[in-house]
């Protein structure tokens, strides 16, 4: 059974915040949802999971006892050790649940071991962030909602929830997790491009990237003709007329970021 | 200098509930100490015991009124809260019972007895009841004991609550299996036991050091509590579901803190209010609460007495939790039923598909 939302709709008195929005995430699969900050991501984890009441479309998701999710904030208590939140949401789930052995498991798994004494508020951002993916996970979720786990994270830590998320997919457990980092979007099987809540373009990373329209050139300076971004110390300029001149010397495979930028410029010019 | 006045203007005139604050406060405290802020008193209710009493006792001056007579015991006259003083004949002089639970109205009235001796009148022994030397913590102690309830009560639940949605972990509650009833009692919990405990240690020292006695039956007093503390918890609940930090929190739960100080009766006495302030007393918990604990801490208040206090702050309670339980499950479940309110056993594998 799939879980997602089809054609769903929400707003927020005048501002839409999400406009006819389908997503659709199979078990053992990981949705990746990406897009700017103001795009609509946090609002659509929040939806999957019942935090906000849609105006229109379906949205379907496991009870909520099937339901693990973490929120934009972590969500972990900091005023408790980490052995008591975790312990907290094994309880949550009633007497019959035997969460024990699964909760030593993912201590371990995360490397919260040896820091099982101490309160959530005394961790290290990405120690923080673990726990919150390990409270998440912890009743085998059907579908787990992760939002923004990585934000604010070094590098080893995103790698860590990373393998965290493949962990809980091979599981079986569904996944949709939000990030603004474009890059870690290429590790989902499947990607939802939001912006201003409505989908700009959907797919694997492969299908994505292989449908950038025109080509893109690298270079040294912004092309005053052309919609140019930047990209580390040189600029990105996106060619959409591909039917006359020569392959160019520095044309570029896109990535998503490239992707992305390029989408939603096209949607500037034809809102403008 | 002026960006600065200026931006401090901006954020001022933007952040409304300070802004409202600071001229609600002022009329209110203007209203309170124009209207209620009054000690003298302008009503001593006396009910004469026996014939012989009811017909020298019409000539009493204001600020008495005199009631109807009674055959009953002057000291249940008073116990039962039907006049401030009951004169009785005692071995052959008149004897002028004062309730010394109203501090104000007794002084008043001993006042008034010796000025109607001093002008030639007949002299009338004056018997202070509950509260012999009328000492002022003796009057205070029952009501402080309900000021920390709604301190506890309502300030520290409203923070409680609002520092779990600050935190997001109230959005993490309410994906969790647990039922809103649950979440909202397992929430209150901690701060019902401490206000319990509060209760019992401000009336406990307090009767120990300033020696005010505990005359009544404590079932009344324990069971008024209870009411009280629903109702507080209540009010700190609604304040938390309509402030989005703990700033706001405390300003709103001030607001209804602070009336029920200066208003319930407390500190400045009921009747000398103005009627309009004393009805907006009568609204207020605290005021049943004072009412109930000095009739059962003083007075040993009969039931039929507390009656009328215990039925109020139930229906109070009852109200304001109803409330506070609405709002916090309209909170924690925005998206409508789902399987919210099934069994925990059978929601294990219950899907959930929402349409709208």
């Amino acid at each position: 059974m799939s879980w997602g939302l089809d054609g769903v709709q929400v707003r927020f008195g005048d501002t839409i915040a999400l406009d006819g929005v389908d997503c659709t995430v199979a078990p053992g699969r990981v949705e990746a949802v990406i897009g700017p900050d103001g795009a609509g991501k946090s609002t659509l984890a929040r939806v999957l999971v019942g935090l906000v009441p849609v105006d229109g479309g379906r949205v379907r998701r496991p009870g909520r006892a099937r339901l693990g999710y973490q929120p934009e904030s972590a969500g972990t208590w900091r005023d408790l050790t980490v052995a008591e939140n975790l312990a907290f949401v094994a309880a949550s789930r009633g007497r019959g649940a035997d969460l024990d052995g699964r909760t030593r498991e993912l201590v371990a798994v995360t490397d919260l071991a040896e820091v099982t004494d101490r309160l959530a508020g005394d961790l290290s951002g990405g120690m923080r962030q673990k726990l919150a993916v390990a409270m998440a996970m912890l009743p085998r979720p059907d579908l787990l909602v992760l939002d923004e786990p990585t934000t604010g994270l070094d590098p080893i830590s995103r790698a860590d929830v990373w393998r965290l998320l493949a962990r809980a997919a091979g599981e079986g457990a569904a996944i949709v997790v939000t990030t603004a980092y474009l890059d870690e979007a290429q590790r989902a099987d499947h990607v939802v491009v939001l912006d201003h809540g409505r989908v700009l373009v959907t797919g694997t990373a492969r299908e994505i990237t292989s449908s950038f329209p025109g080509r893109l050139v690298s270079t040294d300076r912004r092309d005053p003709r052309r919609p140019s971004w930047r990209r580390g110390r040189g600029w990105r300029t996106w060619d959409r007329d591909t039917s006359t001149g020569a392959r160019p010397e520095h044309e570029l495979e896109p990535d998503l970021d490239d992707v992305v930028m390029a989408a939603a410029i096209a949607r500037r010019e034809a809102g403008s | 200098m002026w960006a600065m006045v200026l931006k401090e203007m901006r954020q001022v005139r933007r952040d409304r509930r300070t802004l409202a604050m600071m001229v609600v406060l002022p009329v209110l405290l203007l209203v309170v100490f124009g209207y209620a802020a009054r000690f003298d008193v302008a009503e001593i209710r006396v009910v004469p015991v026996g014939d012989q009493v009811a017909s020298a006792a019409q000539q009493l001056p204001e600020p008495f009124t005199v009631l109807a007579a009674t055959d009953d015991d002057p000291v249940d006259v008073l116990r039962r809260g039907d006049a401030d003083v009951a004169i009785a004949l005692e071995g052959g002089t008149p004897t002028a019972h004062v309730d010394g639970s109203e501090l104000f109205t007794a002084q008043a009235s001993q006042q008034a007895f010796a000025g109607i001796a001093a002008a030639g009148g007949p002299s009338i022994d004056v018997v202070v009841e509950f509260n012999p030397d009328l000492e002022t913590s003796a009057v205070l102690v029952p009501g402080l004991g309900g000021l920390i309830l709604v301190f506890v009560g309502s300030l520290i639940t409203s923070l409680g609550v609002v520092r779990e949605r600050q935190a997001g972990t109230l959005e993490q509650l309410a994906v969790m299996p647990l039922r809103a009833s649950d979440v909202f009692v397992g929430k209150v919990a901690p701060y019902f036991v401490v206000a319990s405990v509060d209760l019992v240690v401000v009336l406990g020292v307090g009767s120990w050091l300033f020696g005010v006695p505990f005359n009544g039956n404590p079932a009344w007093l324990a069971i008024g509590s209870l009411l009280f503390l629903f109702t507080a918890l209540g009010i700190g609940v609604l304040i938390s579901t309509v402030s989005d930090n703990q700033g706001q929190a405390i300003q709103l739960a001030l607001m209804t803190v602070l009336p029920q100080v200066l208003l319930s009766g407390l500190i400045f006495p009921l009747s000398s209010m103005a009627a309009g302030v004393r009805w907006i007393g009568y609204l207020l918990p605290l005021t049943w609460f004072n009412v109930l604990a000095r009739g059962v801490m003083l007075k040993d208040a009969p039931l039929s007495a507390l009656a009328l206090p215990l039925g109020v702050l139930a229906l109070m309670a009852v109200v304001v939790s109803t409330l506070a339980v609405w709002r916090f499950n309209t909170e924690l479940r925005p998206a409508g039923p789902g399987d919210t309110d099934l069994d925990p056993a059978r929601r294990q594998d219950v899907p959930a598909e929402v349409t709208s």
